[in-house]
């Protein structure tokens, strides 16, 4: 069995044993090295579609779409959140991991289900986007790489569920799990759900692709690879606001405002988020309203309300904290005294205003059944899921790498100066992106769309208006920015990585994590815990902006032929 | 305690909720009752509202049908390919075939009027998007997706394929015209 040495991190006094920190390290060094991979492949799509500049070719263009979505919206999101998973359970209860063997075999089949992609995408004949969607076809590679991939991932997911009962057996803390690593639990369960939806549809479709199954029915290879395909982005939604609460807790000491309210917030997340694979068949065929009504709505926006439960509590936890330890001047004092120049705290604030103003309101306005219409599969889509996953998701892991690496690997991060502005680098880069690529959308301009000037159809053209082309070349100048951020990332961390200064076991200069808020520290400093003025302030401006962008929607429908 | 250990009060799912927070919560909650309630009230209010008739169908019964709407219709030929520019009568039912990598055939309609529209693809899925009027709807093999449009404005449309279908995507594009 496993070695169940461990060390104690001088720096955080958290416990990382031999086989958890030896994975931990594997699945955050393939997660960066899938990042660069699939960043480098978005480069070549923002300077394409920028019609001006029109880099690949058609079939060029397809293939490096198709290998940029699997790349980062799968590949490097999964690994970094498998790291996720270990280091909420193993270390943050303090116990060993459970089964380390068989989450060295879940690692490797799922670095040989990636690089499997990439071989056969890049040959070419599988440029059949993310979502392969049926009749479509990809040879029987595609599928099975997925399916590897996947499974790999799974028995992620039973380890660190087993951690977990390893933790509660062995009796390595008292009372509940953490709040971190209840949000983990939450990714882990909605990874499950998603996996076994995946493979509901995968392994037909791999079988029909090997032709031993006649037909895959193309609306119902929709429904449920959406119950795939949706599902894996709520796996990053919990997965980073737990990183936001982690980061929270890691600079500030800051304690949730209310267990109970952050904890249900999770648990709604379990249970509606999702039902919002409708989100992607507002407008096909054979699905009733009451269909679409009921799950774009995730039952009455619960889920939506959970994330702007989240959306109020981080901040809220962090003002209050603040407060506590001085900073309780006006409304914005804690906020202005933040660690702006600390890469951990600015990503993490730009993942978390840019996921809510940018991701967070236009997903649920096109995801209103009527208005849908609008938007379906134009550019709108990409800008949306650009701020969610990337400003939201991948910066947050960004900023929690910084944090993470001279913990685990004890070496001191290098390039410090240009670290500081990475995270504002990437983060308004990549929010020009989605605005951009959003802006086009509403303009008409379809998604995965290789020429908008439409040169090649021998004369039947159309004209989109010359703000269309001025977004896209617009989003060419912010994808240039981001990549310049993401590149900035990847060279930070793989030189801090061979070149770091050793820290051994050393303690670091500054400290590294901020001790907990006391409840004296609360009261003494004529607050309490629950004293966030700024942060309601913060909230009503995004419920204004939230509601104004909606019915301005509802106007832009209203102005449109009548579809009945 | 921070989030990252154990909660400090063992009870703490009996710790009271501050009134920032319930306040904050009470409006979100009311917030999604507005964006629920707002979706039905649309379908009554409403004018935009995708019908959701749909029918099994066949590549080959689809294109006969609309082979036969085409033969019953057609007014002229139009454009570099040659395509038949179909007139159907106001309120009567018209066809559009999605197929690699084009639309057919050319529709002409009555602006004000409304048609019954069925759609369905030969192949692979394909997108419809009716550009500027900005209305994008799935289209899928095998099934036929029969709905009403009513144009509200004369001019000449444009529709394009925005739901990925192979190398040649890009190529794929038909008109519909408006006209008084």
């Amino acid at each position: 069995m496993a070695t169940t040495t461990f060390r104690t991190c001088p720096d955080t006094g958290l416990k990382f044993f031999n086989s958890t920190e030896n994975l931990l390290k594997a699945n955050a060094v393939a997660a960066v090295v899938f990042l660069l991979v699939g960043g480098l492949h978005g480069l070549l799509v923002g300077m394409t579609r920028w019609q001006a500049v029109h880099l690949l070719g058609a079939e060029d263009f397809y293939m490096v779409l198709t290998a940029h979505g699997l790349n980062v919206l799968i590949f490097w999101i999964i690994f970094f959140e498998i790291a996720v998973l270990y280091f909420a359970s193993s270390v943050l209860l303090g116990c060993r991991l459970a089964t380390p063997k068989w989450a060295w075999a879940g690692f490797a089949l799922m670095v040989i289900g990636a690089v499997m992609n990439n071989v056969v995408v890049l040959q070419g004949n599988a440029s059949v986007m993310m979502t392969s969607y049926a009749p479509m076809e990809a040879p029987p590679l595609f599928y099975l790489s997925l399916i590897l991939f996947a499974v790999g991932a799974l028995i992620g997911c039973f380890v660190f569920f087993g951690t977990l009962v390893v933790a509660k057996n062995d009796k390595t803390y008292e009372g509940s799990v953490p709040l971190v690593t209840f949000g983990a639990i939450t990714a882990a369960i909605i990874a499950v759900f998603t996996i076994v939806s995946g493979a509901i549809i995968l392994i037909p479709t791999l079988l029909w692709s090997l032709g031993l199954v006649g037909e895959i029915d193309a609306l119902a290879y929709r429904l449920i690879w959406w119950a795939f395909g949706h599902s894996s982005q709520q796996i990053n939604v919990s997965a980073h606001v737990a990183v936001w609460y982690a980061i929270a807790a890691i600079l500030f000491g800051a304690k949730p405002l209310s267990e109970k309210v952050s904890r249900t917030a999770f648990l709604m997340y379990i249970l509606f988020l999702q039902i919002a694979s409708a989100h992607h068949l507002l407008v096909d065929p054979g699905v009733s309203s009451n269909f679409k009504m009921f799950n774009t709505s995730y039952a009455m926006y619960l889920a939506v309300m959970a994330s702007m439960v989240h959306g109020l509590t981080v901040p809220g936890s962090i003002e209050a904290a603040q407060r506590a330890r001085g900073h309780s001047a006006g409304l914005f004092t804690w906020l202005r005294k933040a660690p702006w120049g600390n890469p951990t705290f600015s990503g993490m604030f730009i993942s978390l205003v840019g996921f809510g103003f940018l991701g967070g309101i236009t997903g649920v306005v096109m995801g209103a059944e009527q208005i849908n219409l609008l938007v379906h599969n134009t550019l709108y889509v990409p800008g949306h899921f650009h701020a969610t996953v990337v400003v939201g998701t991948t910066l947050a892991f960004m900023a929690l790498t910084y944090w993470l690496v001279p913990v685990l690997f004890r070496r001191e991060i290098v390039m410090k100066g240009l670290a500081k502005w990475q995270p504002y680098l990437f983060g308004l880069g990549m929010s020009g992106v989605s605005l951009f690529l959003m802006g086009a959308g509403t303009l008409g301009v379809p998604r995965r769309h290789w020429d908008i000037g439409f040169a090649a159809t021998g004369g039947i053209t159309h004209d989109f208006p010359a703000a269309a082309y001025t977004m896209l070349a617009l989003n060419g100048l912010s994808v240039i920015v981001a990549v310049i951020g993401g590149a900035a990332f990847c060279v930070i961390i793989v030189g801090s990585l061979l070149f770091g200064r050793k820290l051994g076991d050393q303690k670091m200069s500054e400290q590294w994590i901020a001790d907990p808020v006391t409840d004296e520290e609360y009261s003494a400093n004529g607050g309490s815990a629950f004293a966030i003025p700024g942060t309601v302030v913060l909230a009503m401006v995004f419920f204004v902006s939230f509601a104004l962008y909606y019915f301005i929607n509802w106007k832009y429908l209203a102005e449109t032929w009548g579809i009945s | 305690m921070s989030s990252l250990s154990p909660p400090a009060k063992k009870l703490w799912w009996k710790e009271p909720i501050h009134k920032s927070e319930l306040l904050w919560i009470s409006l979100v909650f009311v917030w999604g009752l507005v964006m629920t309630f707002m979706m039905p009230y649309w379908h009554v209010v409403g004018k935009q509202n995708l019908g959701t008739d749909t029918y099994k169908t066949t590549p080959k019964a689809f294109q006969a049908a609309t082979e036969a709407f085409v033969e019953k219709y057609e007014v002229r030929k139009e454009g570099p390919r040659n395509y038949p520019v179909v007139a159907p009568p106001a309120g009567g039912d018209v066809y559009l075939i999605a197929r690699l990598w084009d639309w057919w055939p050319i529709v002409e309609l009555k602006k004000g009027e409304t048609y019954r529209f069925h759609l369905s693809s030969l192949d692979w899925q394909h997108g419809f998007s009716l550009q500027p009027a900005n209305i994008n709807i799935q289209v899928v093999p095998n099934y036929e997706h029969v709905f009403n449009l009513t144009p509200n404005e004369t001019g000449e449309y444009s529709v394009i394929c925005n739901e990925y279908c192979g190398v040649g995507h890009h190529l794929m594009i038909g008109k519909i015209h408006v006209v008084d």
